[in-house]
């Protein structure tokens, strides 16, 4: 099924000519009010009057640094008058990002996320759990706005409190959910484990992203609720959930919506763009967002474009599922961490040094992060007691889950027992199977 | 009157003990006695032993985390009671022990008895006022 049947099928060169027009559009804009576009624009010698797409290869990338280092409102294009709503990523004060919309904005979102749920075969007479986050997180409310754009009916029941999640589940009947597809397991898991048969519920069909998983997983799910579970995919800088979306036809490949997006995939070593169906970091321009634009930014996700044909008739390219990201950008159910954020933590308690190791696991449904922190004398001189130790844990691990939302195991381990670099460090071991 | 124990941070897991051990032999150290207490995680050894600051010595240069912190010895008769008759004086001058060990002297005759008091001063004053027996450190470390 097709939301906007006339900007999803387009034939590729009116895509491409819409697109150009856009491109051309959201350039000029930037490079005049944006004073960090204008300044890398013209370092890069690159000209805002764009003639081809093609030309936006020679255009300077944009990186989550920049957004940080533009923090907060840096990188709007238009006056916060204009604004009306912020959202941000997780993160400690200084290294968030946040992002900003206009009225159109949410509009489009809107339409996007209709789009998204209307091609997973959902219509009015849905009714949709959202277990999506409310709050700064992009995920809560681009999913209930998208969900009412549709006129379908949204359940804003947020993360969290899973046993109630499961009543409204079997009172209400949904017959749609959206949440990160860990906690669809979680939920089939903690139903079951109430005695509820949560295949029997009305649900049958689930819109699961926000952070990677596996074609296993999604077998899994399915099987657990006895529903079809589709992939969706965004991130907060670009918009939010909607930027790409599985189409229930072919379910194969999310159809990324390049009339609003322009996306590239590029070599993420040398940032050549590379031709379509290589597998790279995928990078995107904004074509229409009007208070947070982003040129050429760069995702750190890993995946390919599909462009062959879709089954289903839309002419978007696919991007096939994101299994890995060209940095170490950790996602633990659904939230965003950077061993760097849990780095400023620890060295912001008392008597701790910035030896560490992160090692992420996924026990049964849930992805679990242990850090592993090097004791030193500074910290055992003050008392040799076992509960003082166990207080500086308990101490982590509070501050982990206040600052970055995360909660994670700690363990003390002997000085100079972690690893140490020369260079980039790794402190991360992934044993995820995605 | 407090004597030095060395408090030393190990991970639990295996080998970590035995390498201690072999640097203090190596160091010829001896040891007089020992406590370990232990988490699923991790432990934290504490020895009395002969020469303090030689132990203190190897393991700064082995890179160990450790302490040096005071516990305060009492030496008891060896007999149904010793040990009782302490805590005893303790628990009447409201001093909690965060933790305490203890080893049997080679005579055979008395036990010594190791602790870490919330409040050693007040814990000492009590003990010697009921005449206990609390040793200093050149007592303990030559036993």
């Amino acid at each position: 099924m097709i939301y906007n049947e006339e900007f999803e099928t387009l034939p590729r060169e009116v895509l491409e000519v819409l697109q150009l027009k856009r491109l051309q559009q959201v350039v000029q804009r930037v490079y005049h009010t944006v004073p960090f576009y204008k300044e890398a624009f013209d370092k890069a010698g690159v000209s805002p009057n764009i003639k081809s797409l093609d030309e936006l290869r020679h255009f300077p990338f944009t990186t989550k640094n920049d957004l940080r280092d533009n923090y907060p409102f840096g990188l709007f294009a238009v006056p916060m008058d204009r604004v009306v709503r912020l959202h941000a990523s997780s993160g400690t004060t200084g290294s968030s990002t946040v992002v900003g919309y206009t009225k159109r904005d949410i509009e489009n979102w809107s339409e996007l996320m209709a789009r998204c749920f209307f091609g997973a075969g959902l219509t009015q007479n849905d009714i949709v759990h959202n277990a999506y986050g409310y709050g700064l997180f992009t995920g809560g409310l681009g999913v209930h706005y998208g969900i009412e754009k549709l006129g379908a009916s949204v359940i804003p029941m947020s993360g969290g409190n899973t046993k109630r999640q499961i009543m409204l589940l079997q009172d209400f009947g949904p017959t749609a959910i959206c949440c990160t597809p860990s906690y669809a397991l979680t939920l089939a898991e903690q139903g079951e484990a109430m005695g509820i048969d949560m295949r029997k519920l009305k649900l049958r069909v689930g819109i699961l992203g926000a952070e990677p998983w596996s074609e296993t997983l999604r077998k899994q799910i399915e099987d657990a609720l006895d529903i079809t579970a589709m992939n969706i995919y965004g991130l907060s800088e670009i918009m939010g959930p909607g930027v790409a979306m599985e189409c229930a036809e072919g379910k194969e490949g999310m159809h990324v919506f390049e009339d609003h997006f322009l996306v590239e995939v590029i070599d993420p070593a040398t940032g050549d763009v590379l031709p379509p169906g290589e597998e790279g970091e995928v990078v995107f321009t904004t074509l229409t967002k009007e208070a947070f634009p982003l040129i050429r930014y760069r995702t750190r996700d890993l995946s390919r474009l599909i462009p062959e044909p879709c089954v289903c008739g839309r002419s978007l390219y696919r991007l096939e599922r994101v299994m890995g990201r060209s940095d170490d950008m950790l996602i633990i159910r659904g939230v965003n961490v950077f061993p760097s954020q849990i780095e400023d933590v620890l060295v912001g308690i008392d008597g701790l040094d910035p030896h560490y190791q992160l090692v992420v696991n996924r026990q049964g449904t849930l992805d679990t992060i242990e850090v592993k922190v090097e004791v030193n004398d500074r910290l055992f001189s003050k008392a040799d007691e076992i509960k003082t130790l166990q207080k500086i844990e308990q101490k982590i691990i509070k501050d982990l889950k206040d600052f970055l939302g995360v909660t994670a195991k700690v363990k003390l381990v002997e000085p100079n027992s972690l690893p140490r670099f020369e260079g980039k460090a790794s402190r991360v071991i992934d044993n995820r199977k995605f | 009157m407090q004597v030095e124990q060395i408090s030393i941070f190990l991970e639990n897991k295996p080998g970590r003990l035995e390498n201690l051990t072999r640097i203090l032999k190596d160091a010829n150290v001896n040891i007089r006695t020992l406590s370990v207490a232990d988490t699923s995680d991790f432990g934290i050894v504490r020895l009395i032993v002969d020469q303090v600051a030689e132990a203190a010595r190897v393991l700064k240069d082995q890179g160990y985390t450790f302490s040096r912190t005071s516990v305060v010895a009492v030496e008891v008769p060896d007999r149904a009671g010793g040990l009782h008759d302490i805590l005893d004086i303790i628990s009447n001058a409201h001093v909690n022990i965060e933790y305490m060990y203890a080893f049997v002297e080679r005579s055979g005759r008395n036990a010594v008895l190791l602790f870490r008091f919330d409040k050693p001063d007040e814990a000492v004053n009590a003990l010697h006022s009921h005449n206990a027996t609390v040793l200093s450190g050149d007592a303990l470390y030559s036993l």
